[in-house]
């Protein structure tokens, strides 16, 4: 396959290991912040691959994983609702709430869709007129253009039964957020590929400048992670604290100007909760006013059990990079994908499920 | 985060385009690449394109990567 | 079956549907039953007595199974293909030559002749490819709602060998590991058939009856220690099992694994991976080392195996576990599937 074959190859992966090999006087954490990186380095088994100097942490990067209990039983509450029908990715449909989760809805007759893009949901609004379809907005700043974009042809088209719940959060100050906790000695971070190709690598500029930590936009080939760590050590070596690209076949230092202004037209920054970080400001988003007949939110005003979250469950302590799931007591033990516990068993992208299934 | 798979443009039709990979078609929506011409790579994600996959800049990494190793 | 006594009209090919009354016994359940019995054309089966009756002498396989795939077409095929081949797939991993089947269909009230009479005829196709005669049946109907259009169940019986012990606890250190083509073809096929994935490819599902391959294989070599063909679950699920049964560790390349560019290209779309996703034409075989060569050479030839690899090798480490060496040259465990496949985005 095309621009994904040619980095897989296996003699350029080996003898950039062999170079990463070379920094060898020091040790360092590194962060991958999106739970994509997490997946692809687990599949390919890079870390097996590196040598002992090198801790890869994984971060929060994972949007299910950060989505907190209160939200997750708001959805719940949601789907309660009469006449909706909730349209949603996959992985959000296992996850635990208080009492219940998505997946135990369906199965008791709840109108539950899952779909591959947010405009399967606009099309489905159109072919139900008197449901009124709820699409959970989730993710980073590689979806949220999309949501922003469905929701502009919702308005053009005059589609009255469509409304979104955004749980939408930004990467940035979430790493922020991580580097001013000084909870885990974080020495570079590999920095998500496909936020990037919206926010542009000047987004990263004022975590090299004011914590000097240096940032490598990566993609999601193994070869790629490969010389992107190595890109990491060499600026470590070299004292340097920039934000490079590596993945500079999709990314522009500017980002993509279309996305930016999609999202600003429909949405506005806000602070939100995250899961395992508590409330970072300006880190979410929400709909703007000129938006806001789309929000169930303020539609159905739908309400939060008395949200538990179990205390056992580690799922906040492994988003920061503080531990890792095996130190978590229920890992395995207890919380497995089959009967997971919290979030990061659940989600293909959490780092308990990698190492569960990986690891 | 972000499954995003390369494809070629084969048709532009306004805001849609079909795309292609190893075989498989599919349609999306392309107006976050307004500069996407046929034959040209795309960035798939969720039913949208989102960037251009630079040949250029891809034949590039390539060569840097045949270099540092 | 009950008998038929006196003139039994057919049943009209003419857009007409199927009916509970067509369930209850009567005059149209015989209709529907000389329809099924002309598709077939069993002298057993003909014969329309309760049982068939039929001989044999040696060790028998005996399987069942029962197929309710959604859509019942799909490209490559349709659920009656499906409800032969994988029976027969069935009795030929464990080595024996599949020599009858039953065939029983549930129908939802509603569905056309027509369609019904499609799926008879793929059976009996299906049947004749196989070399396997289909003896028994039965046909019930539901009201609607009570079943999704039809599901059916086939049983097989076959007979084995003296010297082929053929078994999923039989797998032996130092045994090469052979796959018999691409995985992932049945399910990327289904997965194209429903409406909701809006993709469009010209993957076909594999479904083929795999009993010849096996017995040229035999014929090159007694000492075949394992089969399996890897459905549900896909080739990750039945290693495990291989690995966990046969108390012994796997290890197996990625790169050696044969899959369709178009295969791998919607899996890296909607975030699936291959080796979990369901085959209906597939085998892998634990063969000792000395043999593999030549019994790859005999899968080749056939025209269902030839892109047969061998992808890995059975080892004293890690026994119950399989691991596998990426493209890149790390290497992870394979675990079998847990929950079920969902594409995801994020």
């Amino acid at each position: 396959m095309r621009f994904i074959d040619e980095f897989r190859d296996r003699s350029i992966a080996r003898r950039i290991v062999e170079k990463i090999r070379m920094f060898d006087s020091f040790e360092v954490n590194l962060m991958e912040v999106c739970g994509t990186h997490t997946v692809a380095i687990f599949k390919q088994g890079i870390k097996g691959m590196l040598p002992e100097n090198i801790s890869l942490l994984s971060g929060p990067g994972c949007p299910v994983c950060v989505t907190s209990q209160e939200d997750i039983d708001k959805v719940i509450d949601l789907v309660k609702k009469r006449d909706v029908i909730i349209a949603t990715f996959g992985d959000m449909l296992r996850v635990p709430g208080t009492n219940s989760s998505l997946e135990e809805e369906r199965s008791k007759g709840a109108d539950i869709r899952v779909i591959y893009s947010p405009r399967e949901a606009l099309r489905i609004a159109g072919e139900n007129p008197s449901k009124r379809v709820i699409l959970l907005a989730i993710g980073f700043e590689t979806t949220s253009p999309l949501i922003a974009a469905c929701l502009q042809d919702a308005r053009k088209e005059r589609i009255q039964n469509f409304l979104i719940f955004s749980t939408h959060k930004l990467i940035p100050p979430a790493m922020e957020a991580l580097l001013k906790s000084k909870e885990v000695n974080i020495d570079g971070f590999i920095c998500p590929g496909h936020v990037s190709v919206t926010i542009g690598s000047n987004a990263y500029r004022f975590i090299a400048r004011e914590y000097k930590v240096p940032c490598v936009i990566t993609g999601f080939e193994p070869v790629d992670v490969l010389q992107s760590i190595f890109m990491l050590m060499k600026q470590i070596k070299e004292n340097r604290a920039e934000v490079e690209i590596q993945y500079f076949r999709a990314v522009r230092p500017e980002g993509n100007r279309i996305a930016q202004e999609l999202i600003s037209e429909v949405f506005e920054v806000t602070d939100v909760f995250w899961r395992g970080l508590g409330t970072i400001p300006k880190s979410g988003l929400r709909l703007n006013r000129r938006f806001s007949d789309f929000d169930a939110e303020r539609e159905f005003r739908p309400e939060a059990a008395e949200s538990k979250e179990n205390p056992d469950c580690s799922c906040g302590e492994v988003l920061r990079g503080v531990k890792k799931p095996t130190e978590c007591k229920l890992y395995k033990r207890i919380c497995t994908p089959e009967r997971p516990y919290g979030p990061c068993m659940v989600s293909s992208e959490g780092a308990c499920a990698a190492y569960y299934r990986y690891g | 985060m972000c499954l995003a798979i390369p494809a070629r443009v084969v048709r532009i039709m306004g805001n849609l385009a079909q795309v292609e990979m190893a075989g498989m078609n599919r349609e999306v929506d392309i107006r976050l690449v307004s500069d996407a011409r046929v034959g040209e790579f795309v960035l798939i994600h969720a039913g949208f394109a989102i960037e251009k996959i630079e040949k250029k800049e891809a034949e590039e990494t390539l060569r840097i990567l045949r270099e540092i190793a | 079956m009950p008998h038929i006594t006196g003139m039994v009209e057919e049943l009209e090919s003419s857009g007409k549907k199927i009916l509970l009354a067509h369930g209850s016994g009567g005059r149209l359940t015989h209709q529907l039953i000389k329809s099924f019995v002309k598709k077939f054309r069993s002298p057993a089966l003909a014969k329309l007595d309760d049982s068939a009756v039929l001989k044999f002498k040696g060790k028998l396989a005996f399987t069942t199974d029962s197929y309710v795939v959604d859509p019942i077409y799909f490209p490559g095929g349709d659920i009656g293909k499906l409800a032969v081949n994988g029976t027969v797939n069935d009795l030929a991993m464990v080595g024996a030559v599949p020599l009858y089947l039953s065939a029983s269909a549930i129908i939802e009230e509603g569905f056309t002749v027509v369609e019904l009479e499609g799926i008879f005829d793929s059976m009996n196709k299906a049947a004749r490819t196989a070399e396997v005669e289909i003896v028994a049946g039965d046909t019930k109907v539901v009201e609607r709602g009570g079943a999704d259009k039809i599901f059916i169940n086939t049983s097989g019986i076959g007979l084995i060998d003296s010297g082929v012990d053929i078994s999923s606890k039989n797998a032996r250190i130092g045994d090469r590991i052979i796959l018999s083509g691409t995985i992932g073809d049945h399910g990327i096929a289904i997965l194209s058939a429903r409406e909701r994935f809006d993709f469009r490819t010209k993957v076909k599902s594999d479904s083929q009856p795999l009993n010849r391959i096996v017995q040229e294989m035999l014929k090159a070599s007694k000492k075949i220690h394992t089969l399996r063909d890897p459905t549900r679950g896909g080739l990750a699920t039945a290693l495990n099992e291989i690995a966990e049964q046969s108390g012994v560790g796997i290890e197996i390349e990625e790169e050696k694994i044969p899959v369709r560019e178009e295969v791998r290209a919607v899996c890296e779309m909607l975030g699936l991976d291959p080796l979990y996703i369901a085959n209906e034409g597939k085998l892998v075989a634990f063969v000792p080392e000395r043999d593999c060569k030549r019994i790859l050479n005999v899968i080749r030839s056939n025209r269902f195996g030839r892109n047969a690899q061998i992808i890995g090798t059975v080892v004293a480490r890690h026994r119950g576990r399989v691991l596998v060496k990426t493209s890149v040259g790390g290497q992870r465990v394979l675990d079998m599937l847990t929950g079920e496949q969902l594409p995801r985005i994020c």
